[in-house]
């Protein structure tokens, strides 16, 4: 993951050395970004920290900054707690069928838009960029009424079906660049050569095409771990609940006094995220930009 | 053109397949142009149409329903629902409750994205003008901060501003005051945790759009004397202004739906009327006072403002990206 950060510093580097500046000038914005880093970092770092204390030790008067020797006991409250298990396994299977159904279904509609030319294309592409803009908090009452009336309340199914739905403008936004980016023509000579229609696209295309499956399978990984609203509303039995809705319940239910068990949890349930965060961000950031500024 | 092309197409289906009616003499009119109708796209864009009409669609329609019926409490155990017309939004707008909110959410909304974007475009200045290791130390805190989930980041604020033994409270010396509990200092909260979160993303963009401006743009203006300030304003600002609008509507769209912070900070903090945003006051309407009718109304009304908003989104956004 520092490789990604680190590929991009070496351009800025030269940059720099283009750019020749003293020393001392460069104190202040040091400072500044000494700054701007702790802000970032410390809530994380302080989630961390409080979840390896030990419960005497949260509730010092004086808080201790650095790390200290610990205690793995919150960690084992957590795994031991009512429900951990379950939420985890429940969030494990939403976030896997909506990342696999969200790339196929995606990938069908980013070829369809990217490759044709038929009537309703426009009307599609502008209805996805539209409907990312519903917000999903209003539609959550009567999303609720619908999923009741098919009984799938309180169901992996229901849940995944409406993740889906909201994850799915926005990989089909993205992929359609990524299907757009590979030159038709490396098909087409494909096709001349003999290869069917559907062999030149699964030998040429989708290999091209797979840094964008990956970048768009992880932000649909990511909205469906993290996502809270709907998993509140629609998974509302405690051996329903998904990662999210469990924590806040483990919150809810520690009235401010277990700090170490709701820190161990949060960490937890970031670290997965984190990791693939990492991983993708300079995607996130580029494709968002590439077109704004060059275009 | 193309449009005619299917209707006509399904059209000469039907008719085909009626046997012997007088519309098989036009077959062979039809025939050439059938050709030029593709099914293929359509094969592959159903799923996708399907899901999203099911699942988002459908539940438009819905909300739209709910909003004109009168839905509570009998009506959740199978009642039928009664068509009532604009009532429920006329009930809505003349409560002064939602105007309260819906100031509120505004104002919420405006100081969060001034905030935001004030913020990033400095920190994007900031990593502009910081060396290569010292921009790897800030964009890992800020990649950190980015990529935390919503509710974690919550939790994680909700503990730092704990009453009792929040190190907030520890380094203002200020011990037992409670955050949460006074409307103002409950926004002061959720106004911190939406902005940290909202940073990052806003910075990173800035940066990648700074980046892009040419260095002999910046140092002409230098040598001609113009100040930091002018620089900024003459060229950093009106090159930057397509990322600009974006990032700016991006924003106003996530600040103005805010939810879980909210909702979290008010289980904790135990006060809701006053501190209620649009999005909690109809989930909150719907699901705590089981007025699904006047909760759907809420969110249409929150639903026709955020597609006014994207209007202007799109428009931006049309601009810059082809369609």
């Amino acid at each position: 993951m520092t490789a990604v950060l680190q590929a991009r510093d070496v351009e800025s580097d030269t940059a720099i050395v283009a750019r020749p500046r003293r020393r001392r000038r460069n104190v202040v914005p040091n400072v500044l970004g000494a700054v701007v880093f702790l802000i970032a970092a410390f809530p994380v770092y302080w989630m961390v920290l409080t979840s390896f204390r030990r419960g005497a030790d949260i509730l010092k008067a004086e808080p201790e900054f650095v790390p200290q020797p610990g205690t793995l006991a919150n960690y084992r409250k957590v795994f031991k707690r009512d429900y951990f298990w379950t939420a985890v396994k429940n969030s494990l299977s939403v976030t896997l069928i909506v990342l696999f159904l969200a790339l196929f279904i995606a990938f069908l509609a980013a070829v369809a838009v990217s490759r044709f030319r038929f009537r309703g294309r426009r009307a599609f592409v502008i209805a996805i960029l539209i409907v990312q803009m519903v917000p999903a908090e209003a539609l959550i009452i009567s999303l609720f009424r619908v999923l009741d009336g098919w009984d799938l309340i309180n169901s992996i199914i229901g849940l995944s079906l409406t993740y889906l739905a909201f994850v799915l403008p926005f990989t089909i936004w993205t992929l359609r660049g990524f299907v757009a980016n590979v030159p038709k023509e490396l098909e087409e000579a494909a096709m001349t050569d003999g290869s069917s229609r559907f062999r030149a696209f699964m030998t040429i295309t989708l290999p091209l095409v797979a840094p964008g499956l990956v970048a768009t399978g992880v932000f649909a990984f990511i909205q469906a771990w993290n996502e809270f609203i709907f998993a509140l509303v629609i998974m509302n039995k405690p051996d329903k609940q998904t990662l999210p809705v469990w924590l806040q319940a483990f919150n809810e239910g520690a009235k401010g006094t277990d700090w170490g068990g709701v820190m161990a949890g949060s960490t937890l349930m970031a670290i997965p995220v984190v990791i693939f965060f990492l991983l993708v961000q300079r995607r996130v950031v580029g494709g968002l930009t590439a077109g704004a500024v060059k275009g | 053109m193309t449009s005619s092309l299917i209707d006509s197409d399904l059209e000469s289906k039907q008719q085909t397949e009626s046997e012997g009616s007088p519309g098989m003499e036009h077959v062979d009119g039809i025939i050439p142009r059938r050709r030029r109708v593709r099914p293929l796209p359509y094969t592959l864009l159903f799923p996708a149409v399907a899901v999203l009409g099911l699942m988002l669609g459908y539940p438009i329609v819905r909300l739209v329903t709910l909003s004109l019926q009168k839905f509570g409490l009998k009506q959740q155990f199978g009642a039928a629902a009664d068509w009532v017309g604009l009532k429920n939004f006329r009930t809505i707008l003349h409560d002064p409750e939602f105007w309260a909110v819906l100031r509120r959410t505004v104002v919420f909304c405006a100081v969060n994205v001034a905030l935001t974007m004030a913020l990033g475009m400095a920190v994007a200045l900031l990593l502009k003008r910081l060396g290569a290791k010292m921009r790897l130390l800030v964009s890992l805190g800020l990649m950190l901060a980015w990529s935390m989930p919503a509710l974690a980041s919550t939790v994680i604020w909700q503990w730092i501003f704990d009453t009792q033994y929040g190190i907030a409270n520890w380094a203002l010396g200020r011990q037992g005051e409670s955050w949460l509990s006074n409307p103002l200092t409950f926004y002061f909260v959720a106004t911190i945790i939406v902005v940290w979160m909202g940073i990052p993303f806003i910075a990173f963009t800035l940066y990648a759009g700074l980046t892009q401006i040419p260095e002999e743009m910046m140092e002409a203006a230098a040598i001609d004397g113009a100040r930091p300030w002018q620089r900024f304003r003459d060229i950093v600002v009106p090159v930057l202004k397509p990322i600009l609008l974006i990032l700016t509507s991006l924003s106003v769209l996530w600040d103005f739906r805010v939810f879980t912070q909210v909702y979290v900070l008010q289980r904790a903090g135990g006060i809701t009327r006053d501190t209620n945003l649009l999005g909690v006051y109809a989930y909150r309407t719907s699901f705590g006072g089981n007025h699904f009718d006047k909760g759907a109304a809420i969110a249409i009304i929150m639903v026709a403002i955020t597609v006014l908003m994207t209007m202007f989104y799109l428009r931006s956004m049309s601009r810059t990206e082809e369609l």
